[in-house]
């Protein structure tokens, strides 16, 4: 049952298309990696979800459902008695996402009296216990340290703490792990793995590591010039891509045992195209060795077996042999 | 980073040491200032010949105790600073943070009200003011409020923009929070450090600017012990009893500069607080 549905999200800023119809839904209690170079709107599909985008945005979807409910014909006062209740999200960079103005506690206690009343021991006492959750030690210390008494690494567990203050269904982590150190981004991952299990959290993580999306995805959306080219479930993508976009990403990335020693890497000629309004037709077909005439016009989405669905025109059979 | 320091810690001295003044001026003073004797004009203070010890910096042309006025006077400077810059703080506060956060047309509202501000001569409307409605504290205090908020409304505007793009206040609207919680509870905090220093240099150009205003006969009336008034009333005399400009005016000098060395000190220590 899928809790959150994205269906031919269009977002514009002026001339350019930063999301041209990009389309995948997140199921309840799954990972859903949203992967793509930079620039391909991962983010901005993120900030859409949650009504963040700047007013100079504008966004348009043929869907965009939240557990069943239109999230495009709520009203801002709607929208943000949502945010951080029912859905919540962290952030790329932990050093600047804290208020350095108030103590951990406050802020996470305001996150839940917010949204759901009560007095301020009770969500000291929630804090705590989250802070407890997410392996950070001496909670009750931490409460009442500021951002600046905290590492890197504490801090993205504090904004993980107090995105599940009310309870989410859904998360949207961007780039959750980018600016943290590796063995720091191992502990992150793996709390986030934990909290989903025991809590049946919906997470949308956005990244361009392939390796995070191998270890914690259960399913992948392919992002590239502001569609969704790929999507299916973890081990189907690796094992069998099938748009030539993903087949060219993944050729990048150097797997032990695949590639012998000394064999170059795979690469993806030229460079992604900005793309305006009115631009049809696939976005890859420059850079993709099966591009055609055809591929000027409308591209399908087709369907594969086992919910892997891809863009483009060719053939599964026709790709592979590429 | 030591010199620094000091001035920082002079110019607080100076500052609190003249607040503590004119909070206990009542105590303080050894003479009443307003009670006049004109067998007693124009005494000198205590480093000069014919000195009287009663009045430690002698009488004024109406017989009055100087050093008692003078402390008085600190009373009309010190409240006239402050609450000027309440005033002005106040408005220009909001109007740059309004500007800062919504940003497009509302900013350009914003900044057309500080252009405007900004053309106009600050003297001249205070005069005309107090020409038409007469003057008074109040007057003065009103006046220099409405018109001295143009550096709170830049400074508060361009830090707002600041903050307003800082990844906790995306965090902020994530979390469900409304405008006006994030402008009090994570903008407002985050800037009050640049407008701390503003204060106090707003409040060194209030205090010079009653002076002047009373200088020119048009700020607190007398018999109102102000600096600038008492300069005023001196100065008929100030080739022959030179002292009478100059104690109040060496006193305006080291209010104005132990505020502005505060202020600077302020800059400097709030500066490098952020690096770190």
């Amino acid at each position: 049952m899928a809790l959150l549905e994205i269906e031919r999200l269009e977002i514009g800023f002026g001339g350019l298309a930063a999301v041209r119809g990009a389309s995948f839904a997140v199921d309840k209690g799954e990972t859903h990696c949203l992967v793509g170079e930079s620039g391909c709107g991962k983010s901005v599909t993120a900030l859409a979800v949650m009504g963040l985008l700047a007013p100079t945005a504008t966004r348009k979807a043929a869907g965009l459902r939240f557990d069943g409910q239109d999230l495009s014909g709520l009203s801002e006062r709607e929208m943000s008695r949502l945010r951080g209740d029912r859905m919540a999200m962290i952030f790329q960079e932990p050093m600047t996402s804290l208020n350095p103005a108030y103590t951990v506690g406050s802020q996470m206690a305001e996150v839940l009296i917010r949204h759901r009343g009560g007095s301020k021991k009770a969500a000291l006492d929630r804090a705590a216990e989250l802070l407890e959750r997410v392996r950070i030690t001496s909670p009750g210390m931490r409460l009442g340290q500021y951002p600046h008494q905290l590492s890197g690494g504490l801090r993205q567990r504090v904004m993980i703490a107090m995105a599940l203050m009310c309870g989410p269904e859904l998360l949207i982590a961007d780039e959750p792990t980018t600016a943290l150190d590796v063995t720091v981004q191992a502990q992150i991952l793996k709390l986030l793995d934990e909290l989903q299990r025991e809590l049946g959290l919906a997470i949308l993580l956005i990244t361009h590591d392939l390796g995070i999306v191998a270890r914690v995805a259960h399913r992948v959306s392919v992002m590239y010039a502001g569609e969704v080219v790929e999507t299916a479930p973890v081990a189907e993508l690796f094992g069998a891509p099938t748009h030539p976009y993903t087949r060219g990403l993944l050729s990048c990335v150097p797997v032990p045992g695949k590639i012998a020693p000394g064999e170059p890497l795979g690469s993806i000629p030229g460079i992604v195209p900005r793309v305006g309004h009115g631009f049809t037709g696939c976005a890859f077909r420059q850079r993709c060795d099966l591009a055609g005439p055809d591929c000027e016009g409308t591209v399908p989405r087709r369907t594969l077996a086992g919910d892997h669905q891809y863009l483009c025109l060719r053939e599964p059979t026709e790709i592979a042999r590429s | 980073m030591t010199t620094n320091k000091i001035g920082l810690w002079l110019g607080a001295v100076i500052f609190v040491g003249i607040g503590l003044i004119a909070l206990f001026a009542p105590l303080l003073a050894p003479q009443d200032p307003f009670q006049q004797d004109l067998t007693r004009r124009l005494l000198p203070p205590f480093w000069m010949d014919g000195h009287n010890p009663t009045y430690l910096l002698g009488t004024d042309q109406l017989g009055r105790d100087y050093f008692s006025r003078l402390i008085y006077g600190a009373r009309i400077s010190m409240m006239i600073g402050i609450l000027t810059v309440i005033g002005s703080g106040v408005i220009g506060t909001a109007i740059g943070v309004v500007g800062g956060f919504y940003g497009g047309k509302v900013d350009d509202v914003v900044m057309f009200a500080i252009t405007t501000r900004l053309s106009i001569p600050l003297i001249l409307v205070a005069l005309a003011i107090v020409s038409i409605v007469g003057s008074s504290t109040t007057v003065v205090v009103m006046t220099l409020g409405l018109l001295l908020w143009d550096r709170f409304a830049v400074v508060a505007r361009v830090a707002t923009m600041q903050v307003r793009t800082q990844d906790f206040v995306a965090a902020a609207w994530a979390a469900g929070c409304s405008h006006f919680h994030i402008v009090l509870r994570e903008i407002l905090p985050n800037i009050l450090a640049p407008l701390a220093v503003v204060t106090t240099l707003e409040m060194a150009l209030a205090i010079l600017l009653e002076a002047a205003l009373s200088f020119l006969g048009l700020g607190v009336p007398p018999p109102l012990p102000s600096w600038g008034l008492m300069i005023a009333e001196g100065k008929d005399y100030m080739f022959f009893s030179p002292w009478v400009i100059t104690i109040p005016g060496v006193a305006l000098c080291v209010l104005v500069f132990g505020i502005n060395l505060l202020g600077d000190g302020l800059r400097d220590l709030l500066r490098t607080g952020r690096t770190t």
